[in-house]
């Protein structure tokens, strides 16, 4: 399956001019995103046949529901690591945000504003990451590995180990809501507006267009009149803001805000971001992508767990596709070129731009 | 960051230059904190510190996560990063139990065969970061689940409880020698080790100058990847050793255990002057940002501070050490262009 990785990937901005030398299907085909798509289909399809009640509707309806705060998270984590950085603060800030919504609520504040505030919070938690990263120039690894126990540690503080459960029932019913008598749940309506709203912010706009010249050199991008540290502002409050949507959907399908809610979904967030095909060097990714390694991560979980295996092994599966997804593409680079030593295969198309070299770049714009 | 290049044994020092020199030192600030904290906390309630638990706790607390620290610091001082840590003292944690309860082997024999496996496992790490070329962070994440999702597969349901692990284990955990619990040796003395090593051997030095400048170190001729693989596989071995003395001091091994502890283990080094982005740092330093940590943890309640805020307190501190390490740099950076303009 992984042969379908050795695609060289055009969404780079790199200066990859012979690629166009190639009908558009193939540069269409041949990509990692189209990779990984393929990926999912094969696993839903041999899932349908083979596992058994995974065709069936609840099914799908509760691998929405449970994909959905990764799914929307993975969205601005996209772009916040096309830019070279990284986030790993998010799930504390869905437990931020969902206590601070719960908190309101408690007190007697009408609950459409308490969600409000709670967004607001949320967006001045993602702002104060970028603050500190574009402002004060530090290397967000550190910064969000920071805040990421400042904002878990707000949230506990401010709630202790008690959780707040007493919410309208109409309002915990809207978050498992389904789409009238179908099997969809209601909450596909938000997420298809706000992925199409985040692929044509990537893919179709000049905002979208210098987030990927942040990724590939920020110089580069400063010089051609990129505003680099804006882009990451926005980025990073994009990301605390959509992190906040997902706390108070978090605290509304379960019924509970709680300082610990979401513990660990930063990782999960990352491991599907970047097994959509999205490059923790900055630069090269693409939201249907990031779409396909969100639902691969979900679906063989869901068809593991139908299959009666435990979550145990869910979590190895989970870290081995990590790891192959990301090992693969160096590894057939490395192939093809030794192959390419021994013997005087041609390959015309392709002359001297090696894309499948490993990135040797700095990670996480480190050369400042 | 400048140690690579003027090895200290080359300036003519005073009493004074050297005083100076050690207060200029970016542990002696986080160790100053820590004292201060020590001493406040103290100072409101004795029993703090000068009790035999308080003494104990102080001492012992602090063990695991020291080790841990110390293989995360050598381990980002070559601009990687391991993630795994937590995962892998679960996965031998366990096996330190399974091993005391189904072979009776002797105790040190079990130490070594879990310290051994901790390599291996730390091995895979720094194969697929040296050789696939693909940061620590992604690799080390994938680990982090499969060895975790590992454990968890091989303990099933049954959990490992103190009376499953052999006596002497047990004892070792809570014993100890001249008031110094046993497991706070132990960490003292891999700590020990490691800043002796990491500041005079030659391996020592060249995680350093792999971190600096992974390119230059290269066309330097240093062997960039076996000395990847080497920081690797100490984290490892230093994970399980930390894995060991879980199970000796906690008797209880369950599957959460050590889940969360990575980042502990990252912000401990940062917070001791670890830079993230490598080539600067040391283990010591690293060590005293876990003191920092694991005291704080327990001080927070008697400064009259619910120990629900523990965890934004240490992100406060966090984000402290590094704004701190940035202004340092930056004028250090200013001073250094100041003297090449002079000259």
């Amino acid at each position: 399956m992984s042969s379908l990785l050795t695609g060289p990937e055009t969404t780079g901005a790199r200066p990859a001019y012979a690629d166009h030398q190639r009908p558009w299907w193939q540069r269409l085909l041949f990509t990692r995103d189209a990779a990984v798509l393929a990926l999912l289909v094969a696993v839903t399809a041999y899932s349908i046949t083979s596992v058994p009640f995974f065709s069936n509707d609840i099914t799908l309806y509760f691998l929405v529901l449970d994909l959905t705060p990764i799914l929307l998270i993975a969205l601005p984590m996209t772009l916040v690591i096309v830019t070279g950085e990284i986030d790993l603060s998010v799930a504390s800030t869905v437990a931020l945000s969902s206590v601070l919504f719960g908190v309101l609520h408690r007190d007697g504040v009408p609950i459409v504003l308490a969600a409000l505030l709670a967004l607001v919070g949320a967006a001045v938690c993602g702002a104060v990451n970028g603050l500190l990263v574009t402002r004060v120039g530090l290397p967000s690894l550190a910064v969000t590995i920071g805040t990421l126990a400042l904002y878990r540690g707000i949230a506990v503080g401010l709630l202790g180990t008690t959780a707040i459960t007493d919410w309208p029932k109409n309002w915990t019913d809207l978050a498992k809501q389904k789409l009238g008598t179908s099997m969809v749940p209601l909450v596909v309506i938000p997420l298809v507006v706000l992925v199409l709203a985040f692929a044509v912010l990537l893919h179709f706009t000049s905002f979208g267009r210098g987030v990927y010249a942040v990724g590939l050199s920020q110089e580069a991008a400063r010089f051609s009149g990129v505003d680099v540290a804006r882009t990451k502002l926005v980025l990073f409050t994009l990301s605390g803001l959509v992190s906040g949507l997902a706390g108070i959907y978090f605290t509304l399908r379960y019924g509970s805000a709680r300082g610990d809610n979401a513990n660990g979904l930063e990782l999960q967030v990352i491991a599907a971001v970047l097994l959509g095909g999205v490059s923790i060097f900055g630069g090269r990714g693409a939201i249907p992508g990031v779409l396909g390694g969100v639902f691969l991560i979900g679906v063989i979980a869901s068809a593991l767990r139908l299959a009666d295996y435990s979550a145990n092994v869910i979590q190895i599966v989970t870290g081995l596709l990590l790891i192959v997804s990301v090992v693969a593409p160096s590894l057939i680079g490395w192939a093809s070129r030794s192959r390419r030593r021994r013997g005087p295969v041609a390959t015309p198309e392709r002359p001297v731009v090696s894309e499948a070299a490993p990135p040797t770049h700095v990670p996480n714009g480190a050369s400042k | 960051m400048t140690t690579v290049l003027d090895p200290p044994a080359q300036r003519r020092t005073t009493p004074g230059d050297r005083l100076t020199g050690l207060l200029k030192q970016r542990e002696t600030g986080i160790l100053l904190a820590f004292l201060l904290f020590l001493a406040v906390t103290t100072a409101i309630n004795p029993r703090f510190l000068f009790s035999s638990d308080g003494w104990r706790d102080l001492t012992l607390t602090p063990a695991i996560l020291v080790l841990l620290a110390v293989g995360q610091a050598m381990v980002i001082i070559t601009r990687s990063v391991d993630l795994s840590v937590g995962s892998i003292l679960a996965l031998t944690a366990y096996l330190t139990g399974r091993l005391g309860l189904d072979t009776g082997l002797p105790v040190p024999v079990i130490v070594l065969v879990a310290v051994l496996a901790g390599v291996g496992l730390g091995l895979v790490n720094g194969l697929l970061v040296a050789f696939a070329k693909v940061p620590a962070l992604v690799i080390t994440l994938g680990t982090l689940y499969a060895y975790r999702g590992l454990m968890l597969q091989w303990a099933g349901s049954d959990r490992i409880n103190a009376s499953d692990i052999p006596d002497s284990l047990l004892r070792f955990g809570t014993s100890s020698i001249l008031g110094i619990p046993k497991l706070a040796l132990v960490s003292f003395l891999v700590l020990g080790v490691a800043a002796y090593l990491m500041r005079t051997s030659r391996p020592g030095r060249e995680l350093y100058a792999i971190g600096s400048d992974p390119d230059a170190a290269h066309l330097y001729g240093l062997r960039v990847k076996s000395r990847i693989l080497l920081a690797f596989a100490t984290s490892g071995a230093l994970a399980a050793l930390a894995g060991v003395l879980y199970a000796a001091r906690y008797g209880t091994i369950s599957s959460g255990a050590g889940s969360g502890i990575e980042l502990e283990a990252v912000g401990a080094a940062v917070i001791g002057g670890v830079a993230i982005f490598g080539g600067s740092g040391t283990v010591l330093g690293a060590a005293i940002g876990a003191y920092l940590l694991t005291t704080i943890d327990r001080g927070l309640p008697i400064l009259g501070i619910p120990d629900f805020w523990q965890r934004a307190v240490v992100g406060l501190l966090i984000l402290g050490a590094i704004v701190l390490d940035k202004v340092l740099a930056e004028r250090q950076h200013r001073k250094l262009l100041a003297e090449r303009d002079q000259t």
